[in-house]
Protein backbone atom coordinates (compact mmCIF):
# COMPACT_ATOMS: atom_id res chain seq x y z
CA UNK A 1 0.00 0.00 0.00
CA UNK A 2 1.09 3.35 -0.82
CA UNK A 3 0.79 6.07 1.75
CA UNK A 4 2.37 8.84 0.20
CA UNK A 5 0.75 11.87 -0.13
CA UNK A 6 1.44 15.83 -0.23
CA UNK A 7 1.29 18.74 2.78
CA UNK A 8 -1.80 20.13 0.93
CA UNK A 9 -3.58 16.48 0.89
CA UNK A 10 -2.97 15.74 4.22
CA UNK A 11 -4.01 19.04 5.73
CA UNK A 12 -7.45 18.97 4.10
CA UNK A 13 -8.47 16.10 5.18
CA UNK A 14 -8.39 17.88 8.98
CA UNK A 15 -11.84 19.65 9.73
CA UNK A 16 -12.97 22.62 11.65
CA UNK A 17 -13.18 22.13 15.37
CA UNK A 18 -10.79 18.78 15.44
CA UNK A 19 -8.76 17.65 17.84
CA UNK A 20 -5.49 17.56 17.19
CA UNK A 21 -2.23 16.02 18.22
CA UNK A 22 1.45 17.07 17.58
CA UNK A 23 4.45 15.06 18.30
CA UNK A 24 7.67 16.08 19.66
CA UNK A 25 8.86 17.70 22.59
CA UNK A 26 8.74 21.90 22.89
CA UNK A 27 11.38 22.84 20.23
CA UNK A 28 12.37 18.77 19.19
CA UNK A 29 10.94 17.33 17.03
CA UNK A 30 7.70 19.38 15.64
CA UNK A 31 6.15 18.38 12.75
CA UNK A 32 6.80 22.16 11.57
CA UNK A 33 6.27 21.46 7.67
CA UNK A 34 2.11 20.65 8.74
CA UNK A 35 2.17 23.30 11.24
CA UNK A 36 2.94 25.76 8.12
CA UNK A 37 0.51 24.59 6.02
CA UNK A 38 -2.24 24.73 8.70
CA UNK A 39 -1.36 28.29 9.22
CA UNK A 40 -1.80 28.99 5.24
CA UNK A 41 -4.90 26.77 5.35
CA UNK A 42 -8.83 28.20 6.69
CA UNK A 43 -8.68 25.18 9.41
CA UNK A 44 -10.16 26.95 12.72
CA UNK A 45 -11.86 26.06 16.02
CA UNK A 46 -8.88 23.68 16.88
CA UNK A 47 -8.34 21.89 20.13
CA UNK A 48 -4.53 21.62 20.23
CA UNK A 49 -3.21 18.27 22.21
CA UNK A 50 0.50 18.91 22.96
CA UNK A 51 4.05 19.15 24.74
CA UNK A 52 4.20 22.62 23.36
CA UNK A 53 6.86 24.27 21.63
CA UNK A 54 6.58 26.70 18.52
CA UNK A 55 3.69 24.59 17.09
CA UNK A 56 1.36 26.38 19.62
CA UNK A 57 2.21 29.79 19.15
CA UNK A 58 1.75 29.57 15.97
CA UNK A 59 -1.09 28.15 15.92
CA UNK A 60 -2.61 30.18 18.73
CA UNK A 61 -0.73 33.58 16.54
CA UNK A 62 -2.37 32.77 13.80
CA UNK A 63 -5.59 32.06 14.75
CA UNK A 64 -6.36 28.37 15.01
CA UNK A 65 -7.11 27.30 18.23
CA UNK A 66 -9.75 27.45 20.14
CA UNK A 67 -8.30 24.98 23.54
CA UNK A 68 -5.22 23.85 24.26
CA UNK A 69 -3.99 20.67 26.32
CA UNK A 70 -1.26 21.21 27.63
CA UNK A 71 1.11 20.72 30.58
CA UNK A 72 4.12 23.57 29.36
CA UNK A 73 4.52 25.39 26.18
CA UNK A 74 8.50 26.48 25.91
CA UNK A 75 11.17 26.79 23.72
CA UNK A 76 13.57 25.45 26.79
CA UNK A 77 16.53 28.07 25.88
CA UNK A 78 13.80 30.81 25.93
CA UNK A 79 11.68 29.50 28.83
CA UNK A 80 7.89 31.36 27.57
CA UNK A 81 7.24 30.70 24.29
CA UNK A 82 5.87 34.36 23.25
CA UNK A 83 2.73 33.61 21.19
CA UNK A 84 1.52 31.24 23.55
CA UNK A 85 1.80 33.97 26.43
CA UNK A 86 0.43 36.38 23.90
CA UNK A 87 -2.93 33.80 23.76
CA UNK A 88 -2.99 33.13 27.10
CA UNK A 89 -2.55 37.19 28.35
CA UNK A 90 -4.91 38.42 25.80
CA UNK A 91 -7.60 35.20 27.40
CA UNK A 92 -8.35 34.44 23.59
CA UNK A 93 -8.12 30.25 23.82
CA UNK A 94 -9.36 28.39 26.54
CA UNK A 95 -6.90 25.58 28.03
CA UNK A 96 -6.94 22.19 29.99
CA UNK A 97 -3.54 22.80 31.89
CA UNK A 98 -2.43 19.23 33.48
CA UNK A 99 0.64 17.31 34.40
CA UNK A 100 2.85 16.27 31.80
CA UNK A 101 2.27 13.16 33.11
CA UNK A 102 -1.66 13.06 33.20
CA UNK A 103 -1.06 13.78 29.56
CA UNK A 104 0.75 10.10 28.56
CA UNK A 105 -2.08 8.87 30.49
CA UNK A 106 -4.48 10.64 28.23
CA UNK A 107 -3.24 9.51 25.57
CA UNK A 108 -2.60 5.69 26.64
CA UNK A 109 -6.03 5.82 27.81
CA UNK A 110 -7.44 6.50 24.53
CA UNK A 111 -5.12 3.74 22.41
CA UNK A 112 -6.14 0.81 25.14
CA UNK A 113 -9.99 2.19 24.82
CA UNK A 114 -10.03 3.03 28.54
CA UNK A 115 -12.83 6.14 29.58
CA UNK A 116 -9.73 6.75 31.95
CA UNK A 117 -6.85 5.83 34.13
CA UNK A 118 -6.69 6.47 37.61
CA UNK A 119 -4.01 8.19 39.31
CA UNK A 120 -2.64 10.30 42.34
CA UNK A 121 -1.40 12.99 40.40
CA UNK A 122 -2.90 16.44 40.35
CA UNK A 123 -4.67 15.70 43.65
CA UNK A 124 -4.41 18.64 45.95
CA UNK A 125 -3.48 21.18 43.11
CA UNK A 126 -4.91 23.69 40.86
CA UNK A 127 -4.96 21.00 37.98
CA UNK A 128 -8.03 19.29 39.60
CA UNK A 129 -9.85 23.35 40.82
CA UNK A 130 -9.23 24.80 37.78
CA UNK A 131 -10.36 21.79 35.01
CA UNK A 132 -13.81 21.09 36.88
CA UNK A 133 -14.67 18.70 33.83
CA UNK A 134 -11.75 16.38 35.58
CA UNK A 135 -13.27 13.99 38.23
CA UNK A 136 -11.84 12.98 41.61
CA UNK A 137 -13.31 9.51 42.31
CA UNK A 138 -13.56 6.54 45.16
CA UNK A 139 -11.87 3.47 44.46
CA UNK A 140 -13.27 0.52 44.84
CA UNK A 141 -9.84 -1.30 45.87
CA UNK A 142 -8.51 1.45 48.55
CA UNK A 143 -10.10 4.27 50.44
CA UNK A 144 -8.22 6.99 48.85
CA UNK A 145 -9.64 9.30 46.09
CA UNK A 146 -8.36 9.17 42.51
CA UNK A 147 -7.92 11.33 39.56
CA UNK A 148 -9.43 9.69 36.52
CA UNK A 149 -7.45 11.00 33.93
CA UNK A 150 -10.19 10.74 30.48
CA UNK A 151 -8.81 9.49 27.83
CA UNK A 152 -7.77 12.04 25.20
CA UNK A 153 -8.83 10.67 21.88
CA UNK A 154 -7.32 12.51 18.71
CA UNK A 155 -9.19 13.03 15.35
CA UNK A 156 -5.80 13.23 13.90
CA UNK A 157 -2.30 13.35 15.32
CA UNK A 158 0.64 14.91 13.41
CA UNK A 159 3.98 13.62 14.08
CA UNK A 160 7.90 13.95 12.17
CA UNK A 161 10.53 11.85 12.01
CA UNK A 162 13.60 10.86 10.77
CA UNK A 163 12.88 7.92 8.74
CA UNK A 164 9.37 6.07 6.64
CA UNK A 165 8.99 4.31 3.89
CA UNK A 166 5.74 5.01 1.71
CA UNK A 167 3.98 1.92 3.61
CA UNK A 168 4.15 3.85 6.78
CA UNK A 169 7.00 2.11 8.70
CA UNK A 170 8.36 5.03 10.90
CA UNK A 171 11.74 5.43 12.38
CA UNK A 172 12.78 7.67 14.96
CA UNK A 173 16.47 7.27 15.48
CA UNK A 174 16.79 10.66 17.86
CA UNK A 175 17.66 9.43 21.25
CA UNK A 176 14.28 10.19 22.38
CA UNK A 177 10.83 9.10 20.22
CA UNK A 178 8.79 11.19 23.18
CA UNK A 179 5.56 10.37 23.15
CA UNK A 180 4.92 10.08 19.65
CA UNK A 181 3.89 6.47 20.05
CA UNK A 182 1.36 7.58 22.44
CA UNK A 183 -0.37 9.88 20.09
CA UNK A 184 -0.19 7.84 16.93
CA UNK A 185 -2.07 5.21 19.28
CA UNK A 186 -4.93 8.18 20.53
CA UNK A 187 -5.35 9.33 16.79
CA UNK A 188 -8.68 7.98 14.65
CA UNK A 189 -5.73 9.34 11.85
CA UNK A 190 -1.82 9.85 12.10
CA UNK A 191 -0.17 11.83 9.29
CA UNK A 192 3.52 11.69 9.51
CA UNK A 193 6.25 13.91 7.59
CA UNK A 194 9.35 12.31 7.54
CA UNK A 195 13.07 13.69 6.24
CA UNK A 196 14.18 10.88 4.80
CA UNK A 197 12.08 8.09 2.26
CA UNK A 198 13.43 5.06 2.69
CA UNK A 199 12.60 1.65 0.72
CA UNK A 200 11.71 -1.02 3.30
CA UNK A 201 15.29 -2.80 3.47
CA UNK A 202 15.89 -0.14 5.44
CA UNK A 203 14.54 -1.60 8.38
CA UNK A 204 15.60 -5.24 8.29
CA UNK A 205 18.45 -4.59 10.66
CA UNK A 206 17.65 -5.49 14.44
CA UNK A 207 19.53 -2.16 15.68
CA UNK A 208 17.14 -0.65 13.08
CA UNK A 209 13.59 -2.01 13.80
CA UNK A 210 14.02 -1.45 17.33
CA UNK A 211 13.63 2.42 16.58
CA UNK A 212 10.14 1.51 14.82
CA UNK A 213 7.85 2.62 17.96
CA UNK A 214 4.42 1.58 16.29
CA UNK A 215 3.24 -0.78 13.15
CA UNK A 216 2.55 0.85 9.99
CA UNK A 217 -1.43 -0.26 9.86
CA UNK A 218 -1.56 3.35 12.97
CA UNK A 219 -0.04 5.23 9.60
CA UNK A 220 -3.07 7.23 7.55
CA UNK A 221 -0.11 9.09 5.89
CA UNK A 222 3.15 9.75 4.97
CA UNK A 223 4.41 13.09 3.59
CA UNK A 224 8.31 13.09 2.68
CA UNK A 225 9.50 17.17 3.77
CA UNK A 226 13.19 16.93 4.58
CA UNK A 227 13.97 19.71 6.94
CA UNK A 228 9.98 19.68 7.87
CA UNK A 229 10.81 19.93 11.64
CA UNK A 230 12.73 23.21 11.20
CA UNK A 231 13.10 25.24 13.19
CA UNK A 232 12.77 22.35 15.84
CA UNK A 233 14.98 19.85 15.80
CA UNK A 234 15.70 16.35 14.03
CA UNK A 235 18.19 14.08 15.21
CA UNK A 236 20.17 13.12 14.22
CA UNK A 237 19.81 15.58 10.87
CA UNK A 238 19.46 19.11 12.86
CA UNK A 239 19.84 20.57 15.73
CA UNK A 240 17.44 23.14 17.07
CA UNK A 241 17.97 26.71 15.08
CA UNK A 242 18.12 28.73 18.09
CA UNK A 243 19.37 31.79 15.98
CA UNK A 244 15.66 31.08 14.28
CA UNK A 245 13.85 30.87 17.38
CA UNK A 246 15.48 34.12 18.76
CA UNK A 247 14.33 35.64 15.62
CA UNK A 248 11.07 34.10 16.21
CA UNK A 249 10.76 35.36 19.87
CA UNK A 250 11.84 38.90 18.91
CA UNK A 251 9.21 38.96 15.96
CA UNK A 252 6.30 38.76 18.87
CA UNK A 253 7.54 42.02 19.98
CA UNK A 254 8.19 43.96 16.99
CA UNK A 255 6.15 42.88 13.94
CA UNK A 256 3.98 40.70 15.46
CA UNK A 257 3.28 37.22 14.16
CA UNK A 258 1.49 38.98 10.71
CA UNK A 259 5.23 40.09 9.73
CA UNK A 260 6.30 36.57 10.85
CA UNK A 261 4.39 35.30 8.60
CA UNK A 262 4.73 37.77 5.50
CA UNK A 263 8.40 36.55 5.64
CA UNK A 264 8.40 32.71 6.14
CA UNK A 265 5.20 31.36 5.93
CA UNK A 266 2.28 32.95 3.61
CA UNK A 267 2.51 31.77 0.13
CA UNK A 268 5.70 29.84 0.13
CA UNK A 269 6.92 26.32 -0.94
CA UNK A 270 8.71 24.44 1.72
CA UNK A 271 11.79 24.72 -0.66
CA UNK A 272 11.12 28.61 -0.74
CA UNK A 273 11.08 28.73 3.16
CA UNK A 274 14.35 26.68 3.50
CA UNK A 275 16.04 29.17 0.83
CA UNK A 276 15.86 32.00 3.62
CA UNK A 277 18.21 29.49 5.57
CA UNK A 278 20.56 28.43 2.78
CA UNK A 279 18.44 25.17 1.75
CA UNK A 280 18.42 22.19 3.34
CA UNK A 281 22.08 21.74 2.94
CA UNK A 282 22.67 24.65 5.35
CA UNK A 283 19.67 23.42 7.94
CA UNK A 284 21.14 20.27 8.22
CA UNK A 285 24.58 21.48 9.39
CA UNK A 286 23.08 23.09 12.97
CA UNK A 287 24.13 20.92 15.52
CA UNK A 288 22.85 19.41 17.93
CA UNK A 289 22.40 20.78 21.39
CA UNK A 290 24.70 19.68 24.48
CA UNK A 291 23.13 19.43 27.68
CA UNK B 1 40.01 21.90 54.17
CA UNK B 2 37.49 25.05 53.85
CA UNK B 3 38.04 27.15 50.91
CA UNK B 4 38.74 30.68 51.85
CA UNK B 5 37.58 32.28 48.57
CA UNK B 6 33.98 30.99 47.28
CA UNK B 7 31.25 32.42 45.23
CA UNK B 8 27.47 32.38 46.64
CA UNK B 9 26.75 30.07 43.48
CA UNK B 10 29.57 27.95 44.89
CA UNK B 11 28.19 27.45 48.33
CA UNK B 12 24.74 27.49 47.37
CA UNK B 13 25.71 24.27 45.04
CA UNK B 14 27.59 22.70 47.94
CA UNK B 15 23.94 22.90 49.85
CA UNK B 16 22.12 21.81 47.34
CA UNK B 17 24.66 18.24 47.17
CA UNK B 18 23.55 17.92 50.87
CA UNK B 19 20.07 17.76 50.11
CA UNK B 20 20.88 14.00 48.03
CA UNK B 21 23.16 12.73 50.32
CA UNK B 22 20.74 10.40 52.76
CA UNK B 23 18.96 9.40 49.42
CA UNK B 24 20.03 5.96 48.28
CA UNK B 25 19.70 4.69 45.21
CA UNK B 26 17.31 7.20 43.16
CA UNK B 27 17.23 9.22 40.53
CA UNK B 28 18.54 13.20 41.40
CA UNK B 29 16.82 15.46 39.14
CA UNK B 30 18.43 19.22 38.99
CA UNK B 31 16.37 21.28 36.94
CA UNK B 32 18.89 25.00 36.46
CA UNK B 33 22.82 24.93 36.40
CA UNK B 34 22.63 25.11 40.63
CA UNK B 35 20.70 22.46 41.21
CA UNK B 36 22.14 20.25 38.74
CA UNK B 37 25.88 20.79 40.10
CA UNK B 38 24.83 20.00 43.61
CA UNK B 39 23.47 16.69 42.54
CA UNK B 40 26.45 15.81 39.95
CA UNK B 41 28.35 16.56 43.67
CA UNK B 42 26.39 14.11 46.06
CA UNK B 43 27.24 11.81 43.37
CA UNK B 44 30.74 11.93 42.80
CA UNK B 45 31.04 12.31 46.76
CA UNK B 46 28.51 11.37 49.24
CA UNK B 47 26.46 9.65 47.52
CA UNK B 48 27.83 7.17 44.60
CA UNK B 49 24.51 5.29 44.53
CA UNK B 50 22.80 8.35 42.80
CA UNK B 51 21.38 8.17 39.49
CA UNK B 52 21.38 10.71 37.10
CA UNK B 53 20.38 11.42 33.38
CA UNK B 54 21.74 13.42 30.64
CA UNK B 55 19.20 15.76 30.72
CA UNK B 56 17.79 14.32 27.13
CA UNK B 57 17.57 10.32 26.76
CA UNK B 58 20.42 8.12 28.99
CA UNK B 59 20.69 7.78 32.26
CA UNK B 60 24.37 7.77 32.82
CA UNK B 61 26.82 6.04 35.85
CA UNK B 62 28.61 9.40 36.02
CA UNK B 63 27.53 13.19 35.71
CA UNK B 64 28.26 14.67 32.19
CA UNK B 65 29.87 17.84 32.50
CA UNK B 66 27.70 20.89 31.79
CA UNK B 67 27.61 22.70 28.31
CA UNK B 68 29.81 21.80 25.04
CA UNK B 69 31.84 19.27 25.80
CA UNK B 70 34.91 18.18 23.33
CA UNK B 71 33.94 15.99 20.59
CA UNK B 72 36.05 13.03 21.86
CA UNK B 73 33.80 13.17 24.88
CA UNK B 74 31.86 9.39 25.12
CA UNK B 75 28.67 9.84 28.02
CA UNK B 76 28.82 7.03 30.16
CA UNK B 77 25.37 5.62 28.93
CA UNK B 78 24.07 3.06 31.59
CA UNK B 79 20.48 2.52 30.05
CA UNK B 80 17.98 4.41 27.78
CA UNK B 81 15.55 7.03 29.66
CA UNK B 82 13.73 9.02 27.55
CA UNK B 83 10.90 11.14 28.76
CA UNK B 84 8.19 8.35 29.19
CA UNK B 85 10.22 6.25 31.10
CA UNK B 86 10.62 9.47 33.34
CA UNK B 87 7.15 8.95 34.82
CA UNK B 88 7.77 5.64 35.02
CA UNK B 89 10.92 6.20 37.43
CA UNK B 90 8.68 9.34 38.66
CA UNK B 91 5.74 7.12 40.07
CA UNK B 92 8.00 4.01 41.41
CA UNK B 93 9.08 7.05 43.84
CA UNK B 94 12.65 7.10 43.24
CA UNK B 95 13.43 10.22 42.45
CA UNK B 96 14.72 13.43 44.53
CA UNK B 97 13.91 16.70 41.89
CA UNK B 98 15.17 20.01 43.09
CA UNK B 99 13.65 22.53 40.66
CA UNK B 100 13.57 26.97 41.03
CA UNK B 101 9.81 27.81 41.23
CA UNK B 102 8.41 31.47 41.05
CA UNK B 103 6.26 30.84 44.18
CA UNK B 104 6.29 29.44 47.26
CA UNK B 105 3.67 29.46 49.87
CA UNK B 106 3.58 28.76 53.17
CA UNK B 107 2.07 25.24 52.62
CA UNK B 108 5.24 24.52 50.64
CA UNK B 109 3.27 24.75 47.63
CA UNK B 110 4.79 26.37 44.60
CA UNK B 111 3.87 27.43 40.97
CA UNK B 112 5.92 27.92 37.90
CA UNK B 113 2.22 27.90 35.90
CA UNK B 114 1.27 31.78 35.46
CA UNK B 115 0.96 34.75 37.54
CA UNK B 116 -1.74 36.57 38.47
CA UNK B 117 -5.78 36.24 39.86
CA UNK B 118 -7.33 35.58 36.64
CA UNK B 119 -7.15 31.99 35.61
CA UNK B 120 -8.50 32.54 32.09
CA UNK B 121 -6.53 35.80 31.81
CA UNK B 122 -3.34 35.80 33.69
CA UNK B 123 -1.22 38.58 34.22
CA UNK B 124 2.11 36.34 33.33
CA UNK B 125 1.72 33.09 31.51
CA UNK B 126 4.76 31.45 32.47
CA UNK B 127 5.67 27.74 31.32
CA UNK B 128 2.32 25.59 32.73
CA UNK B 129 2.71 23.68 35.63
CA UNK B 130 4.69 20.98 33.63
CA UNK B 131 5.71 17.64 36.11
CA UNK B 132 5.18 19.03 39.35
CA UNK B 133 1.92 18.29 40.29
CA UNK B 134 2.90 14.28 39.70
CA UNK B 135 6.49 15.01 41.14
CA UNK B 136 4.90 16.35 44.05
CA UNK B 137 3.12 13.69 45.30
CA UNK B 138 5.54 10.62 44.23
CA UNK B 139 8.65 11.69 45.52
CA UNK B 140 11.19 13.94 47.12
CA UNK B 141 10.89 17.69 46.19
CA UNK B 142 13.43 20.65 47.46
CA UNK B 143 13.61 24.30 45.68
CA UNK B 144 15.92 26.43 45.32
CA UNK B 145 15.22 30.11 44.77
CA UNK B 146 18.11 32.33 43.28
CA UNK B 147 16.31 35.71 44.42
CA UNK B 148 14.96 35.02 48.34
CA UNK B 149 12.06 37.74 48.72
CA UNK B 150 8.77 37.82 49.28
CA UNK B 151 7.67 38.03 45.98
CA UNK B 152 8.89 34.52 45.87
CA UNK B 153 7.69 33.35 48.95
CA UNK B 154 4.10 34.97 48.91
CA UNK B 155 2.22 36.38 52.08
CA UNK B 156 -0.83 34.30 50.43
CA UNK B 157 -1.74 30.76 48.61
CA UNK B 158 0.64 30.88 44.85
CA UNK B 159 -1.31 31.96 42.38
CA UNK B 160 -1.36 28.45 40.71
CA UNK B 161 -1.17 25.87 43.05
CA UNK B 162 1.22 23.39 40.49
CA UNK B 163 2.62 20.94 43.43
CA UNK B 164 0.68 19.62 46.62
CA UNK B 165 2.06 20.56 50.10
CA UNK B 166 1.06 20.74 53.47
CA UNK B 167 -2.40 22.51 53.14
CA UNK B 168 -5.35 20.90 55.22
CA UNK B 169 -7.94 22.26 53.01
CA UNK B 170 -6.72 20.85 49.69
CA UNK B 171 -4.99 17.24 51.37
CA UNK B 172 -7.03 14.70 49.23
CA UNK B 173 -8.76 12.31 50.65
CA UNK B 174 -6.69 8.98 52.53
CA UNK B 175 -4.13 11.30 52.40
CA UNK B 176 -1.81 12.84 55.46
CA UNK B 177 1.23 15.07 55.55
CA UNK B 178 3.68 11.97 56.22
CA UNK B 179 2.50 11.40 52.35
CA UNK B 180 4.18 14.61 51.62
CA UNK B 181 8.00 15.13 51.06
CA UNK B 182 9.50 18.67 50.58
CA UNK B 183 13.22 18.72 51.61
CA UNK B 184 15.35 21.55 51.44
CA UNK B 185 15.21 25.27 50.65
CA UNK B 186 18.22 27.02 49.06
CA UNK B 187 18.48 30.59 48.59
CA UNK B 188 20.68 33.07 48.19
CA UNK B 189 20.82 34.28 51.95
CA UNK B 190 19.73 31.05 53.65
CA UNK B 191 18.59 27.86 53.73
CA UNK B 192 15.60 26.32 55.18
CA UNK B 193 13.13 23.01 55.20
CA UNK B 194 9.68 22.36 56.12
CA UNK B 195 10.45 20.93 59.68
CA UNK B 196 8.63 23.27 61.43
CA UNK B 197 5.46 22.69 63.80
CA UNK B 198 2.65 21.32 61.66
CA UNK B 199 4.88 21.19 58.43
CA UNK B 200 5.71 25.26 58.45
CA UNK B 201 8.96 26.64 57.15
CA UNK B 202 11.84 26.36 59.32
CA UNK B 203 15.43 28.16 59.06
CA UNK B 204 18.14 26.14 59.12
CA UNK B 205 21.47 28.42 58.75
CA UNK B 206 22.24 31.73 57.06
CA UNK B 207 24.89 32.04 54.66
CA UNK B 208 27.77 34.57 55.77
CA UNK B 209 27.59 37.80 56.33
CA UNK B 210 23.17 37.51 56.55
CA UNK B 211 21.27 38.34 59.49
CA UNK B 212 18.10 36.16 60.45
CA UNK B 213 16.54 39.76 60.62
CA UNK B 214 17.05 39.96 56.84
CA UNK B 215 15.30 36.40 56.14
CA UNK B 216 12.40 37.17 58.15
CA UNK B 217 12.27 40.83 56.48
CA UNK B 218 12.24 38.78 52.65
CA UNK B 219 9.76 35.83 53.90
CA UNK B 220 5.97 36.89 52.97
CA UNK B 221 4.99 34.53 55.27
CA UNK B 222 5.86 33.36 59.49
CA UNK B 223 9.10 31.53 59.34
CA UNK B 224 10.14 29.13 62.44
CA UNK B 225 13.46 30.28 63.71
CA UNK B 226 15.39 28.47 66.24
CA UNK B 227 18.01 30.01 69.09
CA UNK B 228 21.24 30.16 67.56
CA UNK B 229 20.85 29.46 64.13
CA UNK B 230 24.00 28.49 62.50
CA UNK B 231 26.16 29.74 59.60
CA UNK B 232 25.62 27.85 56.23
CA UNK B 233 29.44 25.04 55.75
CA UNK B 234 31.88 26.76 53.53
CA UNK B 235 32.97 24.46 50.78
CA UNK B 236 35.85 23.00 51.13
CA UNK B 237 38.41 23.15 48.61
CA UNK B 238 37.79 19.69 47.09
CA UNK B 239 34.59 20.16 46.49
CA UNK B 240 35.35 23.46 44.59
CA UNK B 241 37.47 21.74 42.36
CA UNK B 242 35.44 18.62 41.21
CA UNK B 243 32.47 22.01 40.68
CA UNK B 244 34.88 22.93 38.30
CA UNK B 245 35.39 19.71 36.44
CA UNK B 246 31.76 19.03 36.34
CA UNK B 247 31.10 22.89 34.84
CA UNK B 248 34.34 23.75 32.71
CA UNK B 249 32.29 26.61 31.45
CA UNK B 250 32.03 28.33 34.61
CA UNK B 251 27.82 28.61 34.01
CA UNK B 252 28.07 29.05 37.51
CA UNK B 253 29.53 32.67 37.55
CA UNK B 254 26.33 33.44 35.45
CA UNK B 255 23.60 31.89 37.88
CA UNK B 256 23.23 34.60 39.97
CA UNK B 257 23.35 38.48 39.36
CA UNK B 258 27.12 40.12 39.50
CA UNK B 259 28.53 36.24 40.71
CA UNK B 260 28.27 37.75 44.08
CA UNK B 261 30.84 36.14 46.59
CA UNK B 262 29.84 34.08 49.14
CA UNK B 263 30.89 35.82 52.06
CA UNK B 264 29.01 38.61 51.97
CA UNK B 265 31.25 41.83 52.62
CA UNK B 266 30.72 44.00 55.87
CA UNK B 267 29.24 47.27 54.79
CA UNK B 268 31.39 50.62 55.41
Amino acid sequence: MNKLQTASQIVAQLQDGMTIGIGGWGPRRKPMALIREIIRSDLKDLTIVSYGGADVGMLCAAGKVKKVIFAFVSLDFIPLEPYFRKAREQGQIEVTEIDEGMLLLGLRAAAWGCPFIPTQVGLGTDVITNNPDLKVIDSPYDDKEWVAMPALKLDAALVHVDRADERGVCRIAAPDHHMDDWFVRAANKAYVTCDELVTSDHFHAPEVSRQVFWERSLTTAVCHIPGGAHPSSCAPFYGIDNSHFLAYNKSAKDGGFTAYCEQFIDGKTEQEYQALFGGIDALRQIPQTSY
Amino acid sequence: MTATSYSLAELMICVAATAFENDGEVLATGIGVIPRLGASLAMSTTNPDLMMTDSEAYLLSEPNPIGTRSEDFVQHNETWMGFSRIFDNVWSRKRHAMIGPTQIDRFGQSNISALGSDYSQPKIQMLGVRGLPGNSISHANSFFVPNHSTRVFVAGECDVVCSIGFNPERMPKGYNNDDIDIRLVITDICVMDWQGPNHSLRLVSVHPGVTVAEVIEKTGFEIHIQENTPTTSAPTAEQLALIATFDPHNLRAKQLKDNPPGVRPVAS
